[in-house]
């Protein structure tokens, strides 16, 4: 499959650089190779962890560059919270720069929870990239060693454990180390620190979903993560993410009014989002509450112009939770939309009954039940065969021989 | 473009009637594939496309013709097409900057309570100018067509349905009835059927004033029964022929499966997963 693809983009002009946006086809995917990324195995885009194993099997192998991932918070911001920590604390392990941005809580709080690392990418990391920590040398006195003469291999035998395995495992009952946290450069919007003054121009837009805006756009100028901009020797890619959007802390009314004056606001600024991440090396976690939207042909549009998007719906404070089927379960997760980007064929999920849990350490998402087996693969003879087996052993006569008869 | 769906509507890109439009709406599934098909076909078909790409970016646009056997890019510098990507227009309208050199197609973004003029001036002016980008004639071209992917998202961007129903009509007066072009628009509207009247605004009531003028519906629909892996969703296909004073109306229902390469579509429970 890839070989024609390949020779049909080398067909394509020059000229046309203007147009080229993030979606990397394999063969450039390979040509940039920034770390923390790989290319899909469906389409060649390439892609990024969210830091969550189990949501990028989810997702199709990861998130594209290039794309927004809505999440739909859940009625506590709990764990979409969690959720937009670990997209966050994945690009601080990958050496990604960050975008933070948020109207309730300073950025800088956010980042001061981010999950810490499990102590064998912990490992991986400092002695190849930070080897001034201060902490670091204890850890490796106090780290067993089984024979000292593969001492100096390790370097290349976790290089290959970090390249076959995509993204990290944190830990969420501790928090990153500050000198790892530090070490990634990170961008900040706090509403608050940017003053807004009322436009007198009518515009579909809030102003304070402009400045945000704006601030991206000079951060993906400055930083050279346009496609279209001058090629840079080394790319990275920007992680943005932006807490609780649609929330009447960001001077949108969304939330409480049936009739909201600035209906379109947040659907033009997800438009201009998407615009400015097509064209640059950023990928985005968007959280929005989407539980005090009451409109519900609002939220659509705003999924549709998201590519990516998925609900949290946690037990905590509903009746479900003392439900015995969700007993293992802290919530449900409902797969809104998958994206179809470069392709024809989406990477529709299993199925869609699917739910989280929070592990002592950990975030992951589970199925909730096995889906009824109807797949092309499934050979039905044998499965006739297998009941008509089970008739004869079970031996229970005429009544059960009589669906025989129905098999054609 | 997919070879059942031409069968389908009995049209080939050599014989296809002209003067017609095509109304591609979804709900609880993605109708784009439609989009695809259409836009492959009419290439295929040597018309004058005219696109209004506002969703996506160009680039998915061209991988996705590539492997239905089409190169927008080649078509772009051949005349052939002329695609608007409403994505980039619109970042000068967003984000205020000092020079401002775009065109003029995407102004409503500024304010959105003026009208679609500027965007119906573009189409027009595109969809008119018969060959005027090959030298020499060169390159004839079939009837114009006009594509739009997506409609609703205007409404999404702050435009008014009354608006967007008026833009609408005018390129459906230029194209199909005065240049006898065809003309293919999508919308796509919200998960659930709205039952509530009171508010009429937005895209239902969008599909409703678009579906009265249509000659031809593809409404793609999740399946009624649910989720499947293997049953994408269904397509409501309805004709509205007017044949002399008689308008006769005929509907098909068809499951769909899209795959790598194109879709297949099937009568509804005869899928082989099923069966």
């Amino acid at each position: 499959m890839a070989a024609p693809v390949n020779s049909v983009v080398k067909v394509l002009p020059e000229g046309s650089a203007v147009s080229i946006t993030s979606f990397q086809r394999k063969t450039r995917g390979r040509l940039i190779s920034i770390p923390g990324t790989r290319p899909s195995v469906q389409n060649g885009q390439l892609l990024v962890s969210t830091g969550v194993t189990s949501l990028d099997f989810l997702l199709g192998g990861g998130l594209a560059v290039g794309t927004v991932l809505l999440v739909e918070e859940d009625r506590y911001d709990s764990y979409s919270r969690m959720i937009l920590k670990y997209f966050l604390a994945e690009g601080v392990v990958c050496r990604h720069e960050l975008f933070v941005a948020a109207a309730q809580d300073n950025p800088d709080d956010i980042l001061q929870e981010l999950p810490a690392p499990i102590l064998d990418d912990v490992a991986i990391h400092k002695p190849a990239e930070q080897p001034r920590l201060s902490c670091e040398p204890q850890n490796s006195l106090d780290a067993m060693k089984i024979a000292w003469r593969y001492q100096n291999l390790p370097k290349v035998q976790s290089a290959l454990a970090s390249s076959s395995r995509f993204g990290h495992y944190y830990d969420v009952s501790k928090t990153m180390e500050p000198e790892i946290r530090q070490a990634a450069k990170c961008h900040r919007f706090y509403l608050p620190e940017h003053p807004t003054q009322t436009s007198p121009i009518h515009s579909p837009m809030l102003e304070s979903y402009s400045l945000l805006l704006k601030s991206l756009q000079e951060v993906i100028q400055r930083e050279g993560f346009g496609v279209a901009g001058p090629m840079l020797k080394s790319r990275n890619i920007l992680r943005i993410g932006l807490h609780s959007l649609g929330s009447a802390l960001w001077g949108d009314d969304l939330s409480y009014h049936d009739n909201p004056k600035y209906r379109h606001a947040l659907t033009t600024f997800l438009y201009g989002l998407r615009a400015l991440l097509r064209s640059s090396l950023s990928v985005a976690v968007v959280t929005v509450p989407s539980h005090l939207i009451q409109d519900r042909a609002l939220m659509g549009s705003i999924t549709r112009l998201c590519d990516n998007a998925i609900a949290l719906e946690s037990f905590k404070g509903s009746e479900r939770e003392t439900n015995p089927l969700y007993k293992d379960y802290h919530g449900l997760l409902h797969v809104r939309q998958v994206p179809h980007l470069n392709c024809l064929a989406s990477q529709l999920p299993d199925h869609k009954d699917l739910a989280f849990k929070l592990k002592r350490k950990q975030f992951s998402i589970e199925r909730l039940h096995l889906p009824p087996d109807l797949s092309e693969t499934v050979s039905r003879v044998s499965r006739g065969e297998l009941a008509g087996r089970a008739t004869v052993a079970s031996a229970c006569g005429s009544s059960t021989s009589g669906n025989k008869h129905l098999d054609f | 473009m997919y070879t059942e769906l031409n069968s389908i509507l009995s049209s080939t890109p050599d014989s296809f009637t002209q003067g017609e439009f095509i109304l591609v709406s979804d709900r609880q599934s993605d109708a784009s594939f439609l989009i695809h098909h259409f836009l492959s076909f009419y290439l295929r078909a040597r018309c004058r496309v005219c696109f209004l790409g506002l969703v996506q970016s160009f680039s998915h646009y061209n991988a996705v013709s590539q492997r239905l056997g089409v190169s927008l890019a080649q078509a772009k510098e051949k005349g052939q097409l002329i695609f608007l990507e409403g994505l980039t227009e619109s970042l000068s309208f967003l984000i205020p900057q000092e020079t401002s050199t775009e065109s003029q197609a995407m102004d409503f973004l500024r304010d959105p309570t003026v009208s679609l003029r500027h965007l119906y001036e573009f189409i027009r002016t595109s969809v008119s100018s018969s060959g005027g980008g090959g030298e020499g004639g060169a390159e004839e071209w079939g009837p114009p067509v006009l594509m739009v992917d997506d409609l609703s998202v205007l409404l999404s961007l702050g435009v008014s349905t009354g608006a967007v129903l008026d833009f609408s009509h005018y390129c459906h007066a230029t194209v199909c009835s005065q240049l006898q072009g065809n003309m293919v628009m999508l919308v796509r509207c919200s998960e659930e059927e709205e039952v509530d009247d009171g508010d009429d605004e937005g895209s239902e009531r969008l599909l409703r004033g678009l579906t009265h003028r249509c000659s031809l519906t593809l409404h793609v629909q999740g399946l009624p029964t649910g989720y499947c892996r293997d049953i994408h969703g269904q397509v409501e296909v309805c004709w509205r022929r007017r044949q002399g004073d008689a308008q006769n109306t005929q509907r098909k229902l068809f499951q769909y499966k899209v795959n790598d390469k194109g879709a297949s579509f099937f009568a509804r429970g005869t899928s082989s997963a099923v069966l």
